[in-house]
């Protein structure tokens, strides 16, 4: 099999530093790291899965209402997720909240099932669906990491900065609350395209 | 009335669609290199959610949350569909956006000209289911606040589009560092000017 499939989506088209794509649900849940991770989980699997069956079914859907067709497939899904995240993960289903129900309009998932999902066979499909959403992950968990180190101390709720650095214990430290809010999210991603692009000069945009 | 004003205002500067919880960034940031079409997405947004929004309020109240279908009889006070909201949203969205296509193609020419091409792109708008998964956790009095909200989300994108469009089309002249052109350089403008908007959230009344 191409290895470009699962190697691409990555790195070299990564969905959300390259394609930009699926950023709405994206940056609102990456204040901490534990939320970040289940979202991106949740992601890869709506994205893979959905993928392979729209591939599965792609010969009988009529053209004119694909698009309501893969809404229901991805709809399924996610219900299937926030059903399963409410019985076994319910703290982290209400920090997510709302989030959750928009991976359907996650414009990653449309985007690969009208990109790739139309017109290849199940299985490629399915490998596509999970690197794009692995791809969304690595980018969801580099910003969660930086935010919640910088804005609050922790890593998954452990704190790693020393407590007696602290100003109110006596040190020199102090969190930067910035981080918590949302728009250090978009910062920091900027930050990141910037790296990316440094590196990659192919993806560089033309003056 | 004064309820009216709060959530207008409210949901306008202070839960700002775009800079408070991301909602629509695909479209925000992939239309939002001119003024002229970001203003027709803006208004292509307002007026879906805040047709979709008073629809989709109405179905959760009287079918889909627990003990909604008391009105059926004494037997249907236990039914619970909430977990089937998502897919009823979806459908409405997507059922009401092919609708107002085909309305405003019918009727006003022009404005399908201007208009048509975004109208699509909405139904996998993330401000507009998002709008109506934050109406279900609200929990509105009435369908009258239900449809202030809708429309106050959707100026509040309008302006968050058009003010990043100018911007954009400003930033043409200036020197931007290869790397950062492009999408780069618009996530940080966006992040600067979510900042600039955390200034509005003391108002309340």
């Amino acid at each position: 099999m191409d290895k470009k499939i699962y190697k691409n989506p990555i790195f070299v088209s990564n969905p959300i530093t390259v394609l930009v794509l699926g950023i709405c649900s994206a940056l609102a849940v990456t204040v901490k790291m534990g939320p970040a991770l289940v979202m991106a989980l949740s992601v890869t699997v709506v994205t893979g899965f959905s993928n392979f069956i729209v591939s599965m079914i792609r010969k009988t859907i009529p053209n004119r209402i694909r698009i309501i067709v893969q809404l229901v497939v991805v709809a399924m899904f996610v219900i299937l997720i926030d059903q399963i995240l409410k019985a076994f993960a319910y703290d982290i289903s209400k920090q997510l909240s709302v989030y959750i129900g928009l991976i359907i309009t996650n414009c990653i998932i449309m985007g690969r099932i009208e990109a790739f999902g139309l017109g290849h066979k199940p299985i490629p499909s399915l490998i596509d669906g999970l690197a794009n959403g692995f791809g969304y992950g690595i980018i969801l968990v580099v910003v969660a990491f930086f935010r919640e180190l910088l804005g609050s101390g922790t890593l998954f709720g452990v704190q790693i900065i020393p407590l007696s650095w602290y100003v109110k214990n006596g040190g020199f430290y102090e969190n930067n609350g910035l981080f918590i809010l949302p728009p250090m999210a978009l910062i920091l991603l900027g930050v990141i395209v910037w790296v990316q692009r440094s590196i990659q000069k192919e993806l560089q945009e033309k003056k | 009335m004064q309820d009216i004003l709060n959530i207008f205002v409210k949901s306008i500067f202070v839960d700002n669609m775009v800079f408070a919880y991301f909602l629509g960034m695909c479209s925000f940031l992939a239309v939002s290199k001119s003024v002229k079409t970001a203003t027709g997405l803006g208004i292509a947004v307002t007026l879906v959610l805040t047709i979709t929004l008073p629809v989709n309020y109405l179905l959760n109240k009287y079918v889909l949350s627990a003990g909604a279908l008391k009105w059926l009889g004494a037997g249907f006070a236990n039914v619970d569909l909430s977990f089937l909201s998502f897919i009823i949203f979806i459908a409405v969205i997507a059922a009401i956006v092919q609708i107002v296509e085909m309305i405003v193609e019918k009727y006003s020419p022009s404005l399908y000209n201007s208009l048509g091409i975004y109208l699509p792109l909405i139904a996998v708008n993330c401000a507009i289911l998002g709008g109506s998964l934050f109406m279900q956790q609200k929990e509105f009095a009435d369908v009258g606040l239900a449809t202030t909200y809708a429309l106050g989300s959707g100026l509040g994108w309008f302006l968050a589009i058009i003010s990043l469009a100018a911007i954009r089309e400003k930033l043409a002249y200036s020197h931007v560092p290869a790397p950062l052109r492009g999408i780069g350089i618009t996530f940080i403008i966006t992040g600067l000017m979510g900042i600039a908007f955390m200034s509005f959230m003391g108002i309340s009344w």
